[in-house]
C-alpha cells in the first residue's frame, strides 16, 4: 500500500506540491485529476523518486522510501510519450526491466510474449520501436512497465498524446489490463473521461493541493467547491433548494434522489439543460455539432447558458427554445 | 556528482589555471608589464597579431559560407566527400600546414600567414554555420520570396540575420585560433613577421626574458577572454532564438543562381586541396627528379645529425604520447560532459560558467600554457617538468575542450525521461549510463576519440615547448628539420608531413563514416 504523507515539492521559490496526503490501497487505481500546472505530475515524480520532496514522506507498506533510490523502489512508470529505448526492438524494450532484475533468458522470453499478448501486440517483438504508431508505442511502454511486476504502476498522462478515437479505445484496454493483472496504480491526467474510466478513486488537484478525493461518481455529483465544479465541467453555478429528492432553481425543478435536503449550490454542465418543455425561454445564438448531440448557446434574456439538443431536429440559430433540467448533467456542491 | 565534477575541474585548476595565474603574477611582479606596455614594439606586435587574425577570419568566412550553403541546403551527390575533405585542414598539424604553404609561396610573408590561418579554419566556419543553416526553417525565405523579394534580397534580409549567431560564434572561435596561431606564424613569418604568440616563445626560449614573455601572455589572455565572451553571447542567442527544423526538409537541388554559389564552394574545396597536393609532390621530389630519399631518411637523424632521434623514433613517440593524451582527454571530457548534462537542468548558471571555463584552454595559447608549466610544476612532487608525463598532460588540456564540444551536444540531446524510464525499470545510475547513454552516444564517443587522437598527434605549440629533444614527437621534429640547413632535412620534413597527413586523413575519413553531425561545431 502506498501512503504519501504531507509531501511538499519545491522548484526554487515555486512550490509545485504543497502538503499533500494520499493513499493507494493494494489493487486500487487512483487518478490524480487536475488542470495542467496543478502539480499532479510533480507529485507522481516524487512518488517515483525522481523529485526530492522538500518535506513529507512516501511510504510503501509503512516503510519510508526517502532513502530508496528510483531503481530500487520497484515502481513502474509510463510516460505520456512512451520514451521507448530507440536502440532496442519491441521485445528488447519489454525485457529491459526483467534483465535489470537478472531474470533468466527463457523466463524473460516467455514473460515478454505474455505481455505483448496482453497489450494486443503479439508477434511484434522483433519490430523496431521507431516504426510503431503512437498508440502501439504506448502499448509497448505499458508492457515494458508491467513486465517486472512492479509493486505500483505510475502513469503520467498515458493517453494524452494520442488522437481521440485511439484514446478511448486504449483507455478501455488499459482499464482491462489493470484489472486483470490486479495492478496497484497511480494515474495522472487532466481528462475527466480518462480518470473516470480507469480509476477506483479520483483525487482532484488544484494549485499544488488536493481539493477532493472520492469515488468517481461521488466527485462527479458532489464537487467540493465552485472551482472544482467548474473544472469538472459545470459552466454555471446557481442557488437551489432541495426538498424530498427534488431540486428547484431558476431553471425549473427536477428529481434528484441522491441530493440532500436544504439550500444548496447547484452546478450545471452543458448537458444539464436540454431543449424541451421547461419553464425557461431563450434564443439560440450559436450551435455546434458534436458526435452524438448538438451543443447550443442560448440567451435567456438574463443569462447566456450552454445547453444540448438531440441531433435530429436541433433548433437553428435564432430559433426560440424552451429549456428543461436534465438530472444527469447536474452536480450539488459541498 | 561533486566528486565527478572535481576531476575535470581539478585538472583544469592544476594544469591550466595555476600555470596561467603564475604567468600573470610573473608579469606583474617582474616589472615586465609596465616596461612591455610602454614599448612601441609591443603595440606593433599587438596590431599585427590582431590584424592578421582579423584578415584570416575574414578570408575564412568568405570561403566558408559558400561551403556552408552547399552542406546545408543542397541535396547533391558528393556533399559527404566535401564534409570530410574540409575537415582535413582543420586537424592537420600546424607545422604541416606551415610547411605546405612554404612549399607553395616560398617567399612567405603576410599573405602566406593569412591564407594558411584561413585554410585551417574554413571547416570551422562551414560546419558551424551549416549546422544551424540546415535547421533554419526554409518557409520564412519562401514567404519573403512570395512577398516579392529577390533571391539576393531574401538572403540579406532573412537568411543572413537568422545565421548571424552561428556566423558570430564561428568568427569568434576562428579569430581566437588565428590570434593564437603558433606553428604557422613561426614557419612562415620567420624573423620578420611576429605575433604575440611567437614572440612569447622567442623571448622565453631564446632571449630568456621571462617577465617580458609573461607580460605578453597577459595581453594575449585579455584578448582571448574577450573573444570567448563574445562567442558565448552569440551561442546563447542561437539557442534561444531559433525555431529549428529537421535537416531533410531544408536540403534540395540548387536552382538558378544558387549554382554559382555551389561552384564557388567547390572551388574553395579544390583550393583547400592545393597545399596538400603540393606537400605530397615536394616530399617526392629530389635533386635528380622523383624519388623516396626523404622517406628513406626518416630512418636516420637528418643531415649531419640535426636531430637527437630518428624520424621513426619520433613517430613512435608521437603515437605513444597521443595515445596517453587521448585516453586522458576522453576520460576528462566525458566526465565533464556527464556532469554538465546531469547538473544542466537544475542549475543553468553554474553549468554555463563551467562550460565556458572548460573551453578556456581552447583559446589560451598553448605556448602560454607550456611556459606556465615550466615555472609552476616543479612545486608538485616528482618534478613533472622533467617527466615524460608532462607532454601528454599538456596535449590532453588542449584536446579535452574538443572532446566536450563533440560529446556534450549528443548527451544533451538524449531525453532525460529515457534515463528515468530505465531507472524506474530497476537500472542503477551506472547501469542507466551503460544501457542508455553509451549505446545512444557511442558513435560520438568513438568520433571524439579519433578526433582527439588526430589533434594530439599534430599538437605543436605546447609540445615544442615542453618536450625533451631525445623524446621529440613528429611535429616537433618537422619544426626542427626546417629550421636547419640541408636539402635532406627539407625532404625529410616533407616526407614526415605527408605521413602525418595520411594518418590524419585516414582517421578523419573514419570519423565521417560514423556520421556524427556535430564534429567541429562551436
Amino acid at each position: 500500500m502506498l501512503r504519501v504523507e504531507e509531501i511538499t515539492v519545491r522548484y526554487g521559490a515555486l512550490t509545485a506540491v504543497s502538503d499533500v496526503d494520499i493513499e493507494v490501497a493494494d489493487g486500487e487505481v487512483v487518478a490524480l485529476l487536475g488542470p495542467s500546472g496543478c502539480g499532479k505530475s510533480t507529485l507522481l515524480r516524487a512518488v517515483a523518486g525522481l523529485e526530492r520532496p522538500a518535506a513529507g514522506v512516501v511510504r510503501w507498506d509503512g516503510v519510508d522510501l526517502g532513502r530508496t533510490p528510483v531503481h530500487r523502489r520497484g515502481f513502474g512508470l509510463v510516460f505520456q510519450d512512451g520514451q521507448l529505448f530507440p536502440h532496442r526492438d519491441v521485445a528488447g524494450n519489454v525485457a529491459f526491466g526483467l534483465r535489470m532484475r537478472g531474470v533468466a533468458k527463457g523466463e524473460r522470453v516467455a514473460r515478454v510474449g505474455e505481455l505483448l499478448e496482453m497489450v494486443g501486440l503479439a508477434g511484434y517483438g522483433a519490430r523496431r520501436v521507431t516504426e510503431l504508431s503512437g498508440g502501439e508505442q504506448q502499448r509497448v511502454a505499458l508492457a515494458r512497465a508491467l513486465a517486472p511486476r512492479p509493486r505500483l504502476l505510475l502513469l503520467d498522462e498515458p493517453l494524452s498524446a494520442l488522437d481521440r478515437a485511439l484514446r478511448e479505445n486504449l483507455a478501455l484496454d488499459l482499464s482491462r489490463v489493470l484489472r486483470s493483472a490486479g495492478t496497484t496504480a497511480l494515474l495522472v491526467t487532466h481528462d475527466h473521461d480518462e480518470a473516470f474510466t480507469l480509476a477506483d478513486r479520483v483525487a482532484v488537484m488544484r494549485g499544488g493541493r488536493i481539493s477532493q478525493v472520492g469515488r468517481p461518481d461521488e466527485v462527479w455529483r458532489r464537487p467540493v467547491d465552485e472551482e472544482t465544479a467548474r473544472f469538472l465541467g459545470c459552466g454555471i453555478v446557481v442557488d437551489a433548494e432541495v426538498t424530498a429528492g427534488r431540486v428547484t432553481c431558476e431553471f425549473g425543478a427536477v428529481g434528484l434522489p441522491w441530493a440532500p435536503d436544504g439550500d444548496v449550490r447547484l452546478g450545471l454542465r452543458p448537458t444539464g439543460l436540454r431543449v424541451g418543455g421547461g419553464p425557461v425561454e431563450g434564443t439560440v445564438t450559436a450551435r455546434v455539432h458534436r458526435r452524438d448531440h448538438v451543443r447550443l448557446v442560448v440567451d435567456t434574456g438574463t443569462r447566456v447558458v450552454d445547453a444540448v439538443a438531440g441531433v435530429a431536429g436541433a433548433p437553428e440559430v435564432g430559433a426560440a427554445v424552451r429549456l428543461a433540467l436534465d438530472p444527469d448533467g447536474l452536480a450539488i456542491l459541498g | 556528482m561533486i566528486l565527478a565534477a572535481a576531476l575535470p575541474l581539478g585538472f583544469l585548476a592544476v594544469f591550466f589555471v595555476w600555470p596561467v595565474a603564475a604567468i600573470i603574477r610573473l608579469g606583474f611582479t617582474g616589472g615586465g608589464v609596465g616596461a612591455v606596455l610602454a614599448d612601441a614594439d609591443t603595440w606593433d606586435l599587438v596590431v599585427f597579431t590582431l590584424g592578421q587574425a582579423a584578415a584570416s577570419t575574414l578570408v575564412a568566412l568568405v570561403a566558408g559560407l559558400p561551403v556552408a550553403f552547399l552542406l546545408a541546403r543542397c541535396a547533391l551527390p558528393g556533399t559527404g566527400f566535401v564534409r570530410a575533405a574540409i575537415l582535413v585542414p582543420f586537424v592537420l598539424p600546424t607545422v604541416v600546414v606551415g610547411l605546405a604553404f612554404r612549399s607553395l609561396l616560398p617567399d612567405g610573408g603576410v599573405a602566406a600567414i593569412v591564407l594558411a590561418n584561413a585554410f585551417f579554419n574554413v571547416a570551422v566556419v562551414a560546419r558551424t554555420v551549416a549546422g544551424l543553416w540546415s535547421h533554419v526553417d526554409r518557409r520564412a525565405e519562401d514567404a519573403a520570396r512570395a512577398l516579392g523579394a529577390s533571391r539576393l534580397r531574401t538572403f540579406t534580409s532573412i537568411t543572413l540575420p537568422a545565421l548571424t549567431p552561428a556566423i558570430g560564434s564561428a568568427a569568434a572561435v576562428v579569430f581566437l585560433f588565428c590570434a593564437t596561431s603558433f606553428g604557422v606564424v613561426l614557419l612562415l613569418g620567420g624573423a620578420r613577421h611576429r605575433t604575440l604568440e611567437t614572440e612569447i616563445y622567442l623571448r622565453t626560449v631564446e632571449l630568456l626574458d621571462l617577465p617580458g614573455a609573461a607580460a605578453l601572455s597577459l595581453l594575449q589572455l585579455a584578448a582571448v577572454v574577450a573573444a570567448l565572451v563574445a562567442g558565448a553571447v552569440a551561442r546563447r542567442r542561437r539557442e534561444t532564438s531559433m525555431r529549428l527544423r529537421g535537416r531533410a526538409e531544408t536540403a534540395r537541388r540548387p536552382v538558378g543562381g544558387e549554382w554559382a554559389v555551389v561552384a564557388v564552394a567547390y572551388a574553395v574545396v579544390a583550393l583547400l586541396l592545393v597545399p596538400i597536393g603540393s606537400l605530397v609532390l615536394r616530399s617526392l621530389s629530389t635533386k635528380d627528379g622523383w624519388g623516396l630519399d626523404g622517406y628513406r631518411a626518416l630512418a636516420g637523424t637528418g643531415y649531419r645529425g640535426s636531430l637527437q632521434v630518428s624520424g621513426v623514433d619520433a613517430a613512435i613517440n608521437s603515437v605513444r604520447v597521443a595515445t596517453d593524451a587521448t585516453l586522458l582527454a576522453l576520460l576528462l571530457g566525458v566526465v565533464a560532459s556527464v556532469v554538465l548534462v546531469t547538473l544542466g537542468r537544475a542549475r543553468s548558471r553554474l553549468v554555463e560558467a563551467m562550460d565556458t571555463a572548460l573551453m578556456l584552454p581552447l583559446g589560451v595559447s598553448a605556448v602560454t600554457v607550456g611556459f606556465g608549466y615550466l615555472i609552476t610544476l616543479d612545486a608538485l612532487p616528482g618534478d613533472l617538468r622533467t617527466s615524460a608525463a608532462l607532454v601528454p598532460l599538456a596535449q590532453a588540456l588542449v584536446v579535452t575542450p574538443l572532446v566536450i564540444r563533440m560529446v556534450l551536444p549528443v548527451l544533451r540531446s538524449i531525453d532525460d525521461r529515457l534515463r528515468q524510464a530505465a531507472a524506474t525499470l530497476g537500472a542503477s545510475p551506472w547501469r542507466v549510463w551503460r544501457e542508455v547513454d553509451i549505446p545512444l552516444a557511442g558513435r560520438s564517443f568513438l568520433a571524439a576519440t579519433a578526433f582527439a587522437y588526430v589533434v594530439a598527434l599534430g599538437e605543436f605549440g605546447a609540445t615544442s615547448f615542453l618536450v625533451r629533444p631525445d623524446t621529440a614527437t613528429l611535429p616537433v621534429v618537422i619544426g626542427r628539420l626546417v629550421s636547419r640547413p640541408g636539402e635532406l632535412n627539407n625532404q625529410m620534413a616533407y616526407a614526415a608531413c605527408t605521413l602525418l597527413m595520411l594518418v590524419t586523413v585516414a582517421i578523419v575519413m573514419l570519423v565521417d563514416c560514423l556520421r556524427v553531425g556535430s564534429v567541429g561545431e562551436f
